[in-house]
């Protein structure tokens, strides 16, 4: 990345700013990996014995059933979600008004709750209910209705998205409602929603890790559990924080990267849905980059028609 | 029913909680973004490097892992705070790097004039950004942040994790000494969607109020 707008080409005096600047703040950042560095080190935290464990198969293997665990988590969970998120979108565009009603107060009440209590409460409650569910079935169940709903939305925003003449003049050439829908909205807003499909994956895989409130061994647990074993908490959660960084970060670039061609190719507006960190940037991302005069949104506000 | 009627002061403290939460971790995370987005748009490269590595770094990993390095890792290393210290300071870290991401973006989507008359009026640097740019890109961003606002609602009960007194910890409570899963959940629930739904309604009224009309 090149030096950003607001400070292209300086001048003699500004340059000479800017070095002094550098110099300072790479003094205080040192100054800060310095002090860090000998925090840990009067700890102990250096020590070999600490880190020596992640060096092991066994111990390698533990966790990468764990990783293994968590994908698994995941692309289930996203799997039931893309389908039922899907049906939600249709059913909230549907004609019949007790269905639009139903999908509405599926998103709504979903989205609207911690996913840490969804999850729990499928563990736990549940059960208590009667209804018999193992801790991986209730992970992928919280996670399915959370994500379920927040899908339901971005696919609700991508179908509202299209322009309106490609469901008109399907009527035109005599296609029914649903296959208007199905055979021509659909498939084309389904191409505008991959990035903000991707952007909820990587949410998606971060949520994964609320297994380890119910004792589900995904990664984050078998790192917990490493760290016990070991006595080596800070290690074991660095290293399990790298593998999280490194495969969600890879997802993030090429979410930001997808959702910039596909502003190019199409024009439309970045696929928002309200109450989500990872959509909220990338909207905002976009919409810097390339400002449309109606960007796409849907909100739980009545201001969204 | 009951036990919610019962227990509605332990409710109305669980909300409380969780607003205090919510709230102040939201103005630390406001600060931090800002702070961090103004780094990242700086002329000074280490700023930039800095400020990008953080938001990789806390934005990529899970909010979970964050509540268990910074409680039960950071100690190791002989920092010590409560743990309500903690649940601020994590929420905090993490919030802030949507926060910095958004309001950059805002910071790219105005107008190169600004900036360059700004300049040409022989502001400096932070001058330009804090007084022309800013207040311009923070409200063409009200929308996403009031979306991280709200998402910050929820993810405050992770501090649970903690054992921070919040909604979700109150649930926690009430059902392990009831034992009535489903009344005191869909308590829960609603004491929830009290908080969440009027925020999203309140968001949308601050978009309209400070949208720019261009």
């Amino acid at each position: 990345m090149t030096a950003p707008v607001l400070a292209d080409a300086l001048g003699p005096r500004g340059r000479r700013q800017v070095r002094i600047a550098s110099a300072v703040s790479l003094v205080a950042i040192a100054a800060v990996l310095v002090l860090a560095y000998r925090r840990l080190d009067a700890n102990g935290q250096f020590d070999a014995k600490l880190w020596r464990p992640f060096t092991q198969w066994q111990v390698q293997k533990f966790l990468l059933v764990g990783l293994r665990n968590t994908l698994q988590v995941a692309a289930v969970a996203m799997t039931l979600s893309l389908l039922i998120g899907g049906v939600m979108a249709l059913a909230r565009l549907a004609r019949t008004r007790l269905i639009r009603m139903l999908a509405t107060i599926w998103v709504e009440l979903f989205r609207s709750l911690p996913l840490y209590l969804l999850i729990f409460y499928c563990a736990f409650g549940l059960p208590r209910s009667g209804i018999d569910i193992s801790i991986f079935q209730a992970l992928v169940l919280g996670l399915t209705l959370y994500n379920s709903a927040i899908l339901g939305e971005v696919f609700r925003a991508g179908i509202l998205s299209l322009d309106r003449g490609q469901a008109e003049a399907a009527y035109s050439v005599g296609m029914s409602y649903w296959q208007a829908m199905l055979g021509v909205v659909v498939p084309q807003a389904f191409r505008r929603m991959i990035p903000a499909i991707i952007s909820q994956l990587v949410t998606l895989l971060k949520d994964t890790s609320l297994g380890i409130v119910i004792t589900y061994e995904e990664l984050l647990r078998k790192t917990e559990i490493t760290g016990v074993f070991f006595q080596n908490p800070l290690q074991a959660f660095v290293v399990a924080a790298a593998v999280y960084i490194i495969v969600n970060y890879t997802l993030s670039r090429l979410v930001r990267r997808l959702e910039v061609r596909q502003r190019k190719r199409f024009g439309a507006g970045a696929i928002q849905v309200t109450g989500v960190e990872e959509l909220a940037v990338v909207g905002a991302q976009v919409e810097a980059i390339m400002p449309t005069p109606t960007p796409t949104t849907a909100t739980s506000a009545p201001a969204a028609g | 029913m009951d036990v919610v009627l019962d227990n509605l002061d332990l409710y109305l403290l669980g909300i409380r909680d969780t607003v205090v939460l919510t709230v102040v971790s939201f103005a630390l995370a406001f600060l931090v973004g800002v702070v961090v987005a103004g780094f990242r748009v700086s002329p000074v490269p280490p700023l930039r490097a800095a400020g990008a590595f953080y938001v990789n770094t806390f934005r990529n990993t899970p909010l979970a892992l964050l509540f268990f390095l910074f409680y039960f890792g950071f100690p190791k290393m002989g920092i010590g705070f409560s743990a309500f210290t903690w649940a601020i300071i994590v929420l905090t870290v993490y919030t802030g790097t949507f926060v910095a991401e958004t309001v950059r973006a805002g910071i790219n989507s105005v107008a190169r004039g600004q900036g360059e008359a700004a300049r040409a009026l022989g502001l400096s640097f932070p001058q330009t950004l804090g007084v022309v740019v800013l207040p311009q890109a923070i409200r063409t961003v009200v929308q996403p942040l009031g979306s991280i606002f709200v998402a910050l609602i929820r993810n405050s009960a992770l501090a649970t994790i903690i054992s921070v007194a919040n909604l979700s910890k109150t649930a926690d409570q009430i059902s392990t000494d009831t034992v009535q899963f489903v009344p005191v959940y869909l308590g829960v629930a609603v004491a929830y969607l009290l908080l969440t739904l009027p925020s999203g309604l309140a968001v949308g009224f601050l978009e309209r109020k400070f949208a720019i009309k261009r």
